[in-house]
């Protein structure tokens, strides 16, 4: 029963871990791109929920309403007037100039909120629970987060698979100079995955604050455990990248049951299996 | 004409920076000869994780700056002094380097630290090296003593250090628990970071302590802080049918512990835990679920201390600093002033100031009432460090917020009691 209990609640933490992860998938499936400021992004996305709740008395859900758009415009932004300018046959460039950036995150949040931990406060569903057995309870808001990352990840495999937007983030991924001979502007299209990609960064930064404290310094300690779902999953796969969450929080579960000192060494071990056994993932959709 | 105009840019913005870098670098007149000014060298941690011990930084120095705007008199001369700050960015490697630049290039005459061991030993081990005398508080006795392998026969020689120790916390956390009846059953959370060690340390930590008092003590082992799922350690605690819990962690950790403790149905009658607790900032953040939390208190308004550098009393500082900021009171501003009011009372009775082996002699003599409490290196628990009272206490709600009150006072009489404990739930 305790086995039973501790894997049910790793699954539901791959839940947030996937969530962390979705953002980073996406634009790394569309543009190669690996953002080091995705962790301080979702932390920043955390603390403009703070102002919305506060300022319009919103619930931290209904607060999405403002923030996702916001967040997603914030991205398009990045994207064309900066990130954009370092795509190209070297990598380093954009992962110098995300590493800059979240740098400049982290300090900016400090200097205007302070470095006080923070929560957003959603009132009775943080603590409510379900007794599936007297021994074996289940929190409604891990179950909630997890089904929202399902659906997430279900969504936005629709927006890539079944629409006209899906079809251009995907044929620019697949060759960027041909679909400018078609009249796709790639700049354009990066444009928008990025603001799709902190859309739903601004999802699992309010879940994020939710859940626990958050700080202005504490991005990059959260992002690790994203790129590991990312990679376990298989790059630039969604469904994959879920499938890494789940691994990850049910293989932290299973080496905190044993010993807690073994939780994040646990989740690691199986990130190195993966990359020693699987390098491309379980689900690769990038050939690299 | 594109060149001309980049080149004022690059001007204002070496400009502006220079505007910026003022505050933290208190420069009080270079025209005086080097002889005529004492350089005080101060590292904290204003950025990163430690920020929040950081806080009242910027209100303690502006205090001191205009204290001291008229100079120091010492030894029949008068001084102008230089407090040059410097920000450990929570970094340990960072304190070390910026204490070293202290020593080094401002060749300052007393070093000040503070703000647990990744700043305080750092710093006090440079100092020890470079033989520049230095105080430092705010960090328990043990990680600083032992954490920089100093050995208790022989102790250190020019780096002195006060606040309280792993003894005094377990004390205050024993007579709390004693103060409510329980099943003495406890579940404890450490991580694994240098605090939870020492304190979950089989020898000197809280299991031997807890054992000798009558307690059962049900320890998991050592988590890494940042971890997202405590299931492993709350099924622990229900299984062992723990009333209390105790432990040392990060507000985020016991956030997401605290959460998931209601989450699955684990509901203990006293929780009380090191350091997540201490700022009223993260008690507020759990709303309605921080009533009723306990912690270790070093120092609050109601401590009947007075500064005998400006002569406020405690309540009077921690008035000021929420006039000044609009910020509730911290513990650490206690300290911070404290450490201030020792550094310029050791500066004012050494024999020759810019002397070194004077200004040490004079720390050595040290016998201050300070705002938190007496400070005499009295050789007690070892040469290098003395101690500050130390008591615990709860968290209630007001109309005002949430004010943390103390609820025992067995390890330190001299603290008021402002009420008794109240089990949770």
């Amino acid at each position: 029963m305790d086995w039973l209990n501790s894997i049910l609640q790793g699954v539901l933490v791959g839940g947030l871990y996937t969530m962390f992860a979705a953002g980073l998938s996406l634009i790394f499936g569309v543009m190669r791109l690996v953002n080091i400021a995705h962790g301080d992004l979702v932390v920043m996305a955390a603390y403009l929920a703070l102002v919305v709740t506060q300022a319009l008395g919103m619930s931290p859900l209904a607060s999405l309403l403002v923030i996702a758009p916001l967040m997603a415009v914030i991205g398009y932004g990045l994207q064309r007037w900066l990130l954009n300018r370092t795509l190209g046959d070297d990598l380093l460039p954009p992962l110098l100039v995300t590493f800059g950036l979240s740098v400049i995150i982290q300090n900016g949040l400090l200097e205007v909120f302070s470095p006080d931990s923070r929560k957003l406060q959603a009132g009775a569903i943080e603590t409510a629970t379900i007794p599936l057995t007297p021994d074996l309870s289940i929190g409604v808001l891990p179950l909630v987060q997890f089904l929202v990352a399902v659906a997430m990840i279900g969504s936005l495999q629709a927006l890539f698979y079944r629409t006209a937007w899906g079809r251009a983030f995907r044929a620019t991924s697949d060759d960027q100079s041909t679909v400018q001979l078609v009249g796709v502007d790639n700049r354009h299209v990066f444009g928008l995955a990025m603001g799709l990609s902190l859309a739903v960064v601004s999802v699992a930064g309010v879940f994020l604050a939710v859940r626990a404290n958050f700080d202005p310094s504490m991005g990059p300690a959260r992002l690790i455990f994203g790129f590991e779902a990312v990679i376990i999953g298989g790059l630039g796969n969604l469904w994959g990248t879920l499938a890494g969450g789940v691994v990850l929080g049910v293989a932290q579960a299973i080496g905190a049951k044993i010993d807690p000192g073994w939780q994040l060494l646990a989740g690691h071990l199986a990130f190195l299996i993966v990359l020693a056994v699987r390098p491309e993932g379980f689900f690769p959709k990038v050939q690299a | 004409m594109s060149n001309d105009f980049n080149s004022i840019t690059r001007r204002q913005a070496v400009l502006g920076a220079g505007a910026l870098a003022m505050p933290t670098v208190l420069r009080s007149g270079s025209a005086l000869a080097a002889d005529d000014v004492i350089r005080i060298g101060y590292v904290n941690a204003r950025t990163g994780p430690l920020a929040g011990f950081g806080e009242a930084d910027a209100f303690t120095l502006e205090q001191m700056q205009k204290l001291l705007a008229t100079g120091l008199s010492s030894g029949g001369k008068t001084y102008k002094v230089e407090i040059i700050a410097k920000d450990s960015q929570s970094n340990p490697n960072r304190a070390a380097e910026v204490a070293s630049e202290l020593i080094l290039s401002n060749k300052v005459d007393l070093l000040l630290a503070t703000s647990t061991p990744d700043v305080t030993n750092p710093v006090a081990d440079q100092a020890e090296v470079n033989e520049v005398p230095c105080i430092t508080t705010n960090c328990p006795w043990q990680p600083y003593f032992f954490g920089r392998n100093g050995d208790p026969a022989k102790g250190f020689k020019w780096t002195y250090h006060f606040f309280w120790g792993l003894e005094d916390v377990i004390g205050a956390f024993l007579a709390l628990w004693d103060s409510i009846p329980t099943n003495k059953v406890i579940g404890g959370i450490f991580p694994n970071d240098a605090d939870g060690n020492a304190w979950g340390d089989p020898k000197i930590g809280f299991p031997p302590a807890l054992q000798k008092a009558g307690f059962k003590l049900v320890d998991p082992g050592r988590y890494q802080p940042m971890s997202n799922d405590f299931t492993a350690q709350i099924t622990a605690f229900k299984q062992a049918g723990a009333e209390i819990v105790t432990g040392n962690m990060i507000p985020p950790d016991f956030a997401t512990f605290w959460a998931q403790c209601a989450q699955q149905g684990f509901k203990p009658k006293i929780v009380t835990i090191g350091k997540a607790l201490l700022f009223p900032s993260v008690i507020d953040s759990l709303g309605a679920r921080g009533e009723g939390l306990t912690s270790e208190i070093w120092w609050t308004p109601n401590h009947p201390f007075k500064s005998s550098l400006t002569g406020q009393s405690a309540r009077d500082l921690t008035d000021a600093y929420t006039k000044v900021t609009g910020r509730p009171w911290t513990q650490p501003i206690g300290f911070q002033h404290a450490l201030f009011e020792v550094a310029i009372d050791v500066l004012k009775r050494a024999k020759n100031v810019k002397d070194s082996k004077s200004v040490l002699d004079a720390i050595v003599a040290t016998d201050y009432k300070s705002i938190v409490g007496p400070v005499k290196w009295s050789g007690q628990p070892v040469k290098n460090v003395t101690k500050t009272p130390l008591v615990a206490g709860q968290w209630r709600k007001t109309d005002k917020g949430f004010d943390l009150v103390v609820t025992q006072n067995k390890t330190a009489p001299e603290i008021p009691v402002g009420g008794n404990l109240v089990p949770l739930g």
